[in-house]
């Protein structure tokens, strides 16, 4: 089975630091994954963009453009996901939040997903810890121990590769190991699995109306 | 088949000018176009319901009577009646009254509203929308429909051997639409009821409107209403029209940009491509509001919207009147050509409830109660 990763990027340059870092991370995810002998596809999505079609997202209160609409089914359907983000401010990017706030509030319940930032100085790394995983936390995400922040002065040191081999590693392992929730001899527990949705689509499995009305008919 | 206007009720600057009309000019103003639309052949007007600025709806049925003592034949609703914050005893009352004043002439939609402070100020929780939405609706259904009612729900006083007064007229209650833009359970409590389904439709994209129509007419075929292109179907729509394209666009160009909801957005054009909202000539809005029926299937009832974003009162009774003279004569026949024989051309109204008598479906607090408990069996 070809496992699916979705690299989100927030960079506003082209080139930029930041899809550099991306790309290095999803190279080194793609090593790792196939070192272990599963296939892989990357994706990327630049958030630039999109820009313009997140802010009418956001302006007419959640009207999906098309493309809006692919990203948050492609999103929902990751087994994967890394997202980088430039330091802003002491945080991610208003782009990059923008794109989180405009995902299905599951959209993203349960994903492995690796964090990572570029700066110009190493003084913004804390943003890792102090920003993103919050945010990813909020989203239910599961987000891998090591995030990989790169200030300027990283892109010529040893360390950097390092790190990113590191959460590359801890991603991959993330990504295959999911929907094994069996232990010998115990039936997985399907319900409690976490259930993430695209919120594209009107759900067509809706709940029976007697169901709706237990406890509300009046009478009971 | 039904068409008309819906308002919201917003007071909003006019950016042409900076003016600002008054609260009494806006309910005049809605009153106007109430008039107007009789006047001009339209069947239907139906009013918003807020209770909070920049909206002057709080008490639509207070408006609902002034307007029926001024028309003859106007059918009057609502876009939506609060069935969440407001208490089902007092809707009950108020609308069999309407219909009284009214010769009948009044049917309502339901909806749970879009302001979050609004549920505390009533003494609800905005998180149990839905839950109100279910409860409250089905006691306002045995209110109408049950002499003497004791309720024991969770949401309002319990009620022992309550009569709501006056009865609905001739014994039959409204008939009643639920909109929902985006929730699939008030599809579920339409479908559940035998009810209307209405689709605001213009703040979201075809396919999404398509969806939530397709969802109420399986369900409502699967209560054993009839079968799924028979559901009483009712749309949105966002129109400004001129003799020309260019004409149109120009006048409605800062009123759009400058509109809540979705002014400082995207632009007029992409707006137009992503939603229903039509500006152009006559032509253009008849071939794209007959559109509509290619994705949603033959529907019974069509209003538009045509006075919010602080367009003035000569432009949007201009556009009342074209509507009426120049749009809704063709829609008719054109929507009348495409129907089959067996799709109900007209949702149900008051004298069509009253002719098919006191045993219809209708009058059951739950026509689809027998139905649901056999296929739960099945």
């Amino acid at each position: 089975m070809t496992r699916n990763i979705v690299v989100v990027t927030a960079g506003l340059t082209v080139p930029s630091s930041t899809r550099l870092l991306a790309d290095q991370i999803a190279e080194a995810t793609s090593a790792q994954v196939t070192a272990r002998g599963e296939s892989v596809d990357v994706e990327f999505v630049e958030l630039r963009e999109v820009a313009s079609e997140l802010a009418t997202f956001m302006t007419t209160g959640g009207i999906p453009t098309p493309r809006i609409t692919r990203l948050r089914e492609q999103v929902a359907a990751a087994d994967g996901l890394v997202a980088v983000t430039p330091v802003f401010n002491a945080a991610y990017s208003g782009l990059f939040k923008m794109f989180f706030d405009a995902l299905d509030p599951d959209g993203l319940t349960g994903t492995p997903v690796l964090i990572a930032a570029t700066a110009g100085t190493a003084r913004h790394s804390l943003v890792l810890d102090h920003a993103m995983r919050p945010l990813f936390a909020y989203l239910r995400a599961v987000v891998v121990p090591t995030g990989v922040f790169a200030a300027t002065e990283d892109f010529g040191s040893h360390g950097l590769s390092d790190r990113i081999t590191r959460a590359a590693s801890e991603l991959a392992a993330a990504v295959l190991s999911q929907g094994d929730y069996g232990v010998g001899g115990f039936a997985p527990d399907l319900a409690a699995r976490p259930r993430r949705t695209s919120g594209t689509q009107v759900e067509s499995d809706v709940t029976p109306f007697g169901d709706l009305l237990r406890g509300h008919s009046g009478t009971d | 088949m039904q068409f008309g206007i819906f308002s919201v009720g917003d007071v909003t600057e006019d950016p042409t000018t900076g003016r600002t009309v008054s609260e009494a000019e806006r309910i005049e103003l809605m009153t106007k176009i109430a008039l107007k639309s009789e006047e001009v052949g339209l069947d239907v007007f139906a009013t918003g319901e807020h209770h909070n600025p920049p909206f002057v709806v709080s008490s639509p049925t207070t408006h609902l009577a002034y307007i029926a003592a001024k028309t003859e034949k106007l059918l009057l609703s609502t876009s939506t009646t609060l069935i969440t914050t407001n208490d089902p005893v007092k809707i009950a009352e108020d609308y069999a009254f309407l219909q009284h004043l009214s010769g009948g002439r009044v049917d309502l939609m339901m909806g749970r509203g879009n302001t979050g402070p609004v549920y505390p100020w009533f003494g609800k929780d905005i998180r149990d929308g839905i839950k109100l939405a279910v409860e409250n609706y089905h006691l306002l259904r045995k209110l109408w429909r049950e002499p003497q009612v004791n309720w024991q729900g969770q949401f309002r006083t319990p009620l022992q051997g309550y009569t709501s007064t006056p009865a609905p007229l001739d014994g039959t209650p409204p008939f009643v639409w639920h909109g929902s833009i985006r929730s699939s359970e008030i599809a579920e409590q339409a479908a559940y009821y035998g009810d209307g389904f209405f689709h605001n439709h213009i703040f979201w994209n075809k396919e999404h409107t398509e969806a939530m129509v397709k969802l109420y007419r399986r369900r409502f075929e699967h209560y054993g209403h009839g079968a799924a292109d028979q559901a009483i179907v009712g749309l949105g729509g966002q129109v400004f029209m001129a003799s020309s394209e260019a004409e149109a666009k120009r006048v409605f160009r800062p009123y759009f940009d400058n509109a809540p909801v979705y002014g400082h957005g995207p632009s007029l054009e992409d707006f137009s491509e992503m939603t229903p909202l039509t500006v152009g000539t006559p032509e253009q809005v008849i071939e794209r509001t007959l559109g509509f029926a290619d994705y949603v299937g033959d529907y019974q009832r069509q209003l538009f919207l045509v006075d919010h974003a602080g367009l003035p009162e000569s432009l949007v009774l201009e556009q009342v009147e074209m509507l009426g003279t120049e749009v809704v004569p063709v829609l008719r026949k054109e929507f009348e050509r495409r129907r089959p024989a067996h799709v109900p051309s007209d949702p149900p109204t008051h004298a069509s409830l009253v002719a098919a008598g006191p045993d219809a479906p209708h009058h059951l607090v739950e026509p689809a109660r027998a139905r649901a408990e056999e296929l739960a069996k099945a």
